[in-house]
């Protein structure tokens, strides 16, 4: 099912189910077992089925991983960046014996080795910074001053250019003495612009560059390879297609950090609207960097900094959400399907992101800790819902209890359709026993 | 006291807060009274968050209030800096082996130290021996344990552990908290209580030294 040539000219709903269907039919990925294919179709249905609202044939399951592989495979989360082999074997042994309806991407794992050489600084990494057997985490810091909200306004790219980055990655430092890329105009002016490219400390960070595109590249390959080993071995559909952030988050996770960001909410609030404005549009193309035609048509969104408590409802309806609504209406626009996976909880948010400009059946939110009864009571019929089912459960809880959270939970949600079953934290540690139950108990539950 | 003060604070007008701080240092009231005032608004505060009528931003810029008056008050104060405020209890705190996350951890440190605990804050990546060693030397009521991810688990039930086989459990009580922790966790980790936010750790710490 390749992309219909009239597609520019359909509506979003029948972009979206164009989409949909691409996924569905594995448009650009060939099976060899009938079998395998089979159970990708019937999956990826019972998705498509929940994303839009309907009532799945059973309701599908899946389990957000973090580092749950690899400790399961009796490896160290060092070894899911820096061993590519490794990340192989793992994520096809945990998806094998554990069998949810999703494939978790190998994608997560990045090279170790590509984020020493650039010397990144936002996140600790097993060995760097943090323990070998720990997950990454962020080391958040100020790398955008409060006082630079104008530099990034007036020309963003720029700003990351010969701000953000030369601070984000030690190898790029010299790059803040690389004049504006819109100086390059005018025959007279043309090698002057050039002259700092040939100045070997700014040289380096070209070679630097390069090795880094080469790694990230072999790397690439190999979890592309992984990927379709378990999507066609086993017949998981990958649920997660793009991925992009909410334009708060961004300023506050990747540039100001998460106290300073909540100082600027007092300080600096007309500044923080016109950064979020500004990107909008980023954010809005930003999927398409890892969706391709056939692929999940969803956009994932990791919610942070506009959790209960971290705001108070007015400065999220202020500040945080309508630039992500802006964001998502131009993905639904196009026919993709945001995937908000709401970090933390939105127990005070679910009247304000229930937004009736928001199309029904045209989002999914995915919840950590929110209370679902609530989420129901609040989503069922305008958007596809599913989380929170502990993740402490399935490390510290019996077998008994995993069940019977899992009963409660279906009991209590899933009639009406529209929803499917996931654990609410990303996994890093788990019983096994735990996680088959989990698994078990809803795809027998009827 | 001034009651303008404690509105400007708790009413979050950082600015208007701080240049009245500095009007009054200048017109010679008692610089400690200031300190006095930055205490009560933040009692409002903390009692608004538990309440959930202001949320983590506010504790923030609550902070950041105190510390700018606080560094006017104190080059004003008279060598020995006037009579310490008594203690209510010792707690130590800090976030566990493999965990890097401090933001959480340093709002529950201060709001512990503005309610009137003496806090010794080892950090984070904390390992279990270190909390041993402070718990021995410092001789806390109360031991904080943060952690945001579920790989805290476990070095949380280690470090809880640590504490049994120095001799040393009976002597304290455990608190647990941050973000993917809860009461079945704390069961796991053998801690007494887990507190979902910086006010419920201050309202665990109170009840367990007995201060109202």
């Amino acid at each position: 099912m390749p992309k219909p040539e009239n597609f520019e000219s359909l509506t979003p709903d029948q972009k979206r189910q164009a989409r949909l269907d691409a996924w569905i039919n594995h448009e650009g990925i060939e099976f060899t077992d009938p079998g395998a294919e089979n159970s990708y179709r019937e999956r990826a249905r019972l998705f498509a089925d929940v994303f839009q609202l309907k009532k799945p044939a059973r309701v599908p399951v899946a389990i957000s991983t973090g580092f749950a592989p690899f400790h399961y495979a009796g490896y160290s989360c060092r070894d899911a960046m820096y061993d590519a082999d490794k990340l192989g074997l793992a994520m096809k042994k945990f998806h094998a014996d554990f069998m949810p309806d999703a494939a978790a991407s190998s994608g997560l794992y990045v090279p170790g080795q590509v984020l020493e050489l650039l010397d990144y600084k936002l996140y600790h990494w097993p060995g760097h910074g943090v323990p070998e057997n720990t997950s990454y985490q962020c080391a958040e810091a100020e790398f955008m001053k409060a006082e630079e909200y104008g530099a990034y306004l007036a020309d963003p790219s720029d700003y990351f250019i010969r701000t953000y980055l030369p601070r984000v990655m030690g190898a790029l430092e010299p790059w803040k003495e690389l004049p504006p890329f819109t100086n390059l105009l005018e025959l007279p002016f043309i090698p002057w612009g050039m002259l700092p490219f040939g100045l070997p400390h700014i040289q380096e960070t070209f070679k630097k560059l390069m090795k880094a595109g080469e790694l990230s590249l072999q790397w690439a390959g190999r979890v592309a390879e992984i990927d379709r080993g378990v999507i066609t071995g086993l017949g998981l559909p990958k649920y997660q297609g793009g991925f992009s952030k909410a334009p708060f988050d961004v300023i506050g996770d990747t540039m100001r950090g998460t106290r300073a960001m909540m100082l600027d909410t007092f300080r600096k609030k007309k500044e923080i609207v016109a950064a979020c404005d500004r990107i909008v549009p980023f954010m809005a193309r930003m999927p398409y960097g890892a969706y391709q035609w056939g692929g999940a048509p969803t956009a994932f969104f990791p919610l942070h900094k506009g959790a209960d408590g971290f705001m108070s409802p007015k400065v999220f309806q202020e500040l945080y959400w309508p630039s992500l609504k802006a964001v998502l209406l131009e993905l639904i626009r196009d026919g993709m399907i945001p995937f908000l996976f709401v970090e933390g909880s939105y127990n005070q948010r679910l009247d304000l992101i229930t937004d009736p400009d928001i199309p029904a059946g045209s989002t999914i939110w995915y919840f950590d800790k929110t209370d679902m009864k609530e989420v129901k009571k609040h989503l069922q019929g305008w958007a596809c819902f599913s989380g929170n089912f502990p993740s402490s459960l399935l490390k510290t809880g019996t077998v008994a209890q995993v069940k019977e959270h899992c009963r409660q939970l279906l009991d209590d949600l899933a009639g009406d359709g529209g929803y499917y079953m996931v654990n609410g934290a990303v996994l890093d540690e788990m019983n096994p026993d735990n996680l088959h139950a989990y698994v078990e108990t809803v795809k027998t539950h009827r | 006291m001034s009651q303008e003060l404690i509105d400007l604070v708790v009413d979050m007008r950082e600015e208007e807060a701080v240049k009245l701080a500095e009007k009054l240092l200048d017109e010679g009231v008692e610089p400690l009274s200031l300190l006095d005032d930055c205490r009560t608004a933040l009692g409002i505060i903390g009692d608004r968050f538990a309440a959930g009528e202001c949320f983590v931003p506010e504790l923030i810029l609550a902070g950041e209030m105190l510390r700018q008056i606080g560094a006017m008050v104190k080059p004003r104060l008279a060598a020995g800096g006037g009579e310490e405020q008594k203690k209510l209890g010792r707690i130590v705190f800090g976030t566990v082996e493999g965990d890097i996350h401090d933001i959480a951890k340093d709002i529950v440190v201060f709001m512990l130290d503005i309610n009137g605990f003496d806090v010794m804050d080892l950090g984070v990546d904390v390992p279990a021996a270190r909390f041993v060693e402070a718990v021995k030397e410092f001789k806390p009521q109360v031991v904080g344990l943060s952690g945001f991810l579920t790989l805290a688990y476990d070095p949380m039930k280690n470090t809880v552990q640590a504490l049994v086989d120095a001799g040393l459990r009976d002597s304290v009580k455990v608190m647990i908290g941050g973000g993917q922790m809860d009461d079945q966790v704390a069961a796991y980790a053998k801690a007494d209580a887990y507190g979902k936010d910086a006010m419920a750790a201050v309202n665990l710490s109170k009840g367990w030294v007995g201060a109202k």
